[in-house]
């Protein structure tokens, strides 16, 4: 039996201690929002039900399907979560989720839990409960479709931040590891938006009263579209400025300041990293960066092969 | 399934064992903290925390090399790193063709993918022998007392109950798969990806179904038994003594290896 991780589980030591801080930091507000609200509005029966719920995105991790080549598609859940349980509930079964990985698979570290918690729970959570709540009125397959939008969305936006915080604790460079990541995630996001598109369309023919207006996951309420949009626009946004531009975002973290604090030690020994890469070396850092996601994609159908290997021989 | 398969807490009684859960997992959020915060190429403070995790290792009876065997977990994640070797200015070290392209790899930006290897690598090997050493429960209940809120650590202990439950859910679900999905040799089985997405969907979808009716049911037994929205436990924790040396030790030595990881 094999479990298989996902590439967004950041462990320690690859982001630093200001950026770290600055992610739990935004996890801690969010959650203490979402403790709050489930507090208010769920009642005790809600408590083991989304213990159970955690317990499931976990086991349904474990599911998936082959693609070609050993390679093979599974669920993150993060969309299929927020949009079954609603957005508060959603990220609180999320954190669990990302919690127990840390502690008990280490899979994630623990200081930078709040930026994993951060990228694979809230980001996730928000984007897709936002988009499918953007449109609860319209037919089913309208809904179903940017069910699936929003699930390979939210695996991207997750990716995007994971390569955002990785560049700007001065573990990657920015380009590279933008296009490595997203390019790896578009591919794992298709199999996300294939999967959850599917279970939704199962739960909506034998339990639509789970999904309907008066079910628990509709009192997160039509507010959370706008930060749902507002999210998937940065992603779209973010992408390509980052991966084809990335002077430009390199510019702005600069003038902030926040780059060279976010450089891990109070001891530069690196003097100037953020000057911005010109001429020969822009171009090998793309070339770096292809290499990158090569490299990525060969481990995992590699990985991907030895797995399938193992369960057969143990079958 | 049995826990054991995922749980990799080991039975025993040792000085590490028997502390308070809350001083362990202070001081490996500590260690790992302190770690986060050396500067790179601070390589006596590297070593003294490998030396602080090998003790620990030590007076935990679990042997000097246990951590190190489970440790690699995280190495994947080096390929993230890896660009620095190649995009920090410095004096070059070496430099390979690769196809038509010139790779430099400089000492700055070695020497800061070797600090983020290492230190990734020791808090890697604190955070296992955290969880040989504590049972899984237990870190639960000493996040709940480190203030923890309560919605989240109940989430968690729910999480950990019914993980090997459902766990054994998709094993069936799998199974169930693999019985129906004959394949004759040479000719791939199944249909297109998409309609194999589309069973794995209904699997999952099916899951969710199980795990949600299983939660009634759940919550009703947990009703007749007098569960009145907290969860209860016989065992409170105390700290000794003895605890809170552990905590004044490993603190200060902590702080020895932030002084000497400046210094040097």
């Amino acid at each position: 039996m094999h479990y298989s991780p996902v590439a967004l589980h950041i462990p320690d030591g690859f982001l630093s201690f200001i950026v770290s801080l600055i992610c739990w930091a935004i996890a801690a507000v969010v959650l203490a929002m979402a403790v709050s609200r489930t507090n208010k509005s769920l009642g005790e029966k809600q408590v083991p039900l989304m213990g159970i719920m955690a317990a499931f995105i976990f086991a349904a991790q474990m599911l998936n399907f082959p693609v070609a080549g050993g390679t093979s598609g599974h669920l993150l859940g993060g969309a299929l979560a927020a949009i079954v349980l609603g957005p508060w509930a959603g990220m609180l079964v999320m954190t669990a989720v990302i919690a127990v990985q840390a502690l008990l698979f280490q899979d994630g570290g623990l200081i930078v839990m709040g930026a994993n918690i951060l990228n694979m729970g809230l980001i996730t959570s928000a984007i897709g409960y936002g988009l499918y709540r953007g449109v609860s009125n319209a037919s089913r397959s309208t809904k179903l479709a940017v069910a699936g939008v929003a699930a390979w969305l939210s695996v991207m936006a997750g990716a995007l931040a994971t390569a955002l915080q990785l560049w700007l604790s001065g573990t990657s460079d920015l380009q590279t590891v933008t296009l490595a990541m997203l390019g790896v995630h578009a591919l794992i996001g298709i199999g996300e938006a294939l999967i959850t598109v599917a279970a939704l369309t199962f739960i909506m023919q034998t339990r639509p009263d789970l999904l309907d207006e008066s079910s628990a996951s509709a009192q997160g309420g039509r507010g959370w579209a706008l930060p749902g949009i507002a999210l998937s626009l940065a992603v779209v946004l973010l992408s390509p400025l980052a991966s084809a531009f990335p002077d430009g975002l390199e510019r702005v973290a600069e003038n902030m300041g926040f780059l060279h604090h976010g450089q891990s030690a109070p001891y530069q020994i690196i003097p100037d990293y953020t000057v911005p890469f010109l001429g020969e070396t822009a171009l090998s850092t793309i070339v770096a960066g292809i290499i990158g996601a090569l490299v990525v994609l060969g481990l995992s159908i590699l990985t991907g092969r030895s797995l399938q290997k193992k369960s057969q021989v143990s079958k | 399934m049995h826990s054991d398969a995922f749980d990799r807490y080991h039975h025993g009684h040792s000085l590490i064992h028997d502390l308070d859960p809350r001083v362990k997992v202070v001081v490996t959020v500590g260690f790992i903290l302190s770690n986060a915060l050396l500067p790179d190429g601070a390589w006596t403070a590297f070593a003294l925390a490998w030396l602080f995790v090998l003790t620990a290792s030590f007076f935990s009876g679990l042997g000097l090399g246990f951590t190190f065997r489970r440790s690699f977990i995280a190495l994947p994640f080096a390929l993230a790193a890896i660009t620095v070797l190649f995009s920090i200015p410095g004096k070059p070290v070496t430099s390979f063709q690769f196809l038509m392209w010139n790779f430099t790899i400089t000492d700055a930006g070695l020497l800061r993918f070797v600090s983020i290897v290492i230190r990734s690598w020791l808090s890697v090997q604190m955070a296992i022998l955290l969880v040989a050493v504590t049972e899984f429960p237990k870190i639960v209940h000493a996040l709940r007392h480190l203030r923890v809120p309560a919605v989240l650590t109940v989430i968690i202990s729910f999480l950990y109950r019914y993980l090997f439950v459902l766990a054994d859910e998709v094993l069936r679900l799998l199974r169930a798969r693999e019985a129906r999905s004959a394949q004759m040799a040479g000719r791939g089985a199944g249909g297109s990806v998409l309609w194999r997405a589309r069973v794995t969907g209904n699997m999952a979808g099916q899951l969710f179904l199980r795990s949600y009716e299983r939660s009634d049911r759940v919550y009703n037994a947990m009703l007749s038994r007098g569960y009145k929205g907290e969860l209860m436990t016989i065992h409170p924790h105390q700290v000794h003594a003895g605890d809170w040396l552990i905590v004044l030790l490993s603190f200060v030595c902590l702080a020895i290896m932030q002084v000497v990881g400046r210094a040097l």
